[in-house]
C-alpha cells in the first residue's frame, strides 16, 4: 500500500491533467507495468489463436472466455499501478471486477444458446452420463 | 497529453522501456483484434460470430486501457469500463434473441 500511496503524489514541476494525472514515478512501478503489459499481451494472443484455430464453438469459447479476460484484466491492473489507487485507477479496478463477473456469464449464455440451436459437439463427444 | 507522457517517460529510469512495452502491447492487441475478425466473417454458426465479437469487445477494452497509459490520459480507463458494460449487455441480448426468439417479451 505504501507503493500505491507514493504513486498518487504529483510529479513536481509538471501540471497534471484535471483527470487525475498519474504516470511513472519509480523504477519498480515501471517494471511492474512492463511485466503486466507483457503478460496481458501474451494472454490476448493465446485467446485469439484459440478462437481462430480450435474446431468447434465450445472449444473456441473455452479458449477466449478465460484467456482474453485475463489479458484485459492484466492491462487494467497495469492501469491501476499507473494511475494510482484512487480516481482512474479505481475505475480500472472496478472494470477488472466487472470483467470477471460478466465474461463467464456471457460465455455461459452463448454456449446455452448454441446448444439449444443444435450446434453439434466435436465428433465422439457426448454429455456426461449419456452413452 | 501525448507529449507529457513521453516527457515523463524520458525523465525516469525504466520509463522509456515502459513506454516501448505499452506501444508494443498496443500494436499486438490491435493486430490480434483484426485477426479475430476472421472468425466473425468465416464462423459457420451465429454463436461463433457472437463469441468472436465478444472477443473483439474484450480486446478493445484492453486497447483502451493501454491507450490510457500511452497518453497518460485517465479518461480512457472510463472508456474501457463503459465498453465492457456495453459488450456484456449486447452479448446477453444476442444470446437471448437466439434462444427465446425475442429480447424482451
Amino acid at each position: 500500500m505504501t507503493m500505491l500511496a507514493s504513486l498518487t503524489t504529483p510529479v513536481p514541476g509538471i501540471a497534471l491533467a484535471a483527470s487525475g494525472g498519474g504516470g511513472l514515478t519509480s523504477p519498480l512501478q515501471a517494471a511492474l507495468v512492463v511485466a503486466l503489459v507483457a503478460v496481458g499481451t501474451f494472454f490476448l494472443l493465446v485467446g485469439v489463436v484459440g478462437l481462430v484455430r480450435l474446431p468447434t464453438i465450445y472449444n473456441r469459447m473455452h479458449a477466449t472466455s478465460k484467456a482474453t479476460t485475463l489479458g484485459a484484466s492484466s492491462m487494467l491492473l497495469a492501469g491501476v499501478l499507473y494511475f494510482g489507487g484512487d480516481g482512474d485507477g479505481l475505475a480500472a479496478l472496478v472494470a477488472i471486477g466487472f470483467l470477471f463477473l460478466t465474461a463467464p456469464t456471457g460465455a455461459h449464455m452463448i454456449s446455452r444458446a448454441a446448444q439449444k440451436m443444435g450446434v453439434p459437439f466435436e465428433d465422439g463427444v457426448t454429455w456426461p452420463g449419456e452413452d | 497529453m501525448r507529449d507529457l507522457g513521453v516527457a515523463l517517460a524520458a525523465s525516469e529510469p525504466l520509463g522509456g522501456l515502459a513506454q516501448t512495452a505499452i506501444g508494443v502491447g498496443l500494436v499486438v492487441a490491435a493486430a490480434v483484434t483484426l485477426v479475430s475478425a476472421y472468425r466473425v466473417v468465416a464462423g459457420p454458426s451465429t454463436p461463433d460470430r457472437v463469441v468472436a465479437l465478444d472477443t473483439i469487445g474484450t480486446n478493445v477494452v484492453a486497447i483502451a486501457a493501454l491507450y490510457a497509459m500511452w497518453t497518460s490520459e485517465g479518461l480512457f480507463v472510463i472508456v474501457a469500463l463503459v465498453l465492457a458494460i456495453i459488450g456484456f449487455v449486447s452479448t446477453i441480448a444476442v444470446a437471448r434473441f437466439v434462444t427465446e426468439g425475442d429480447i424482451i417479451e
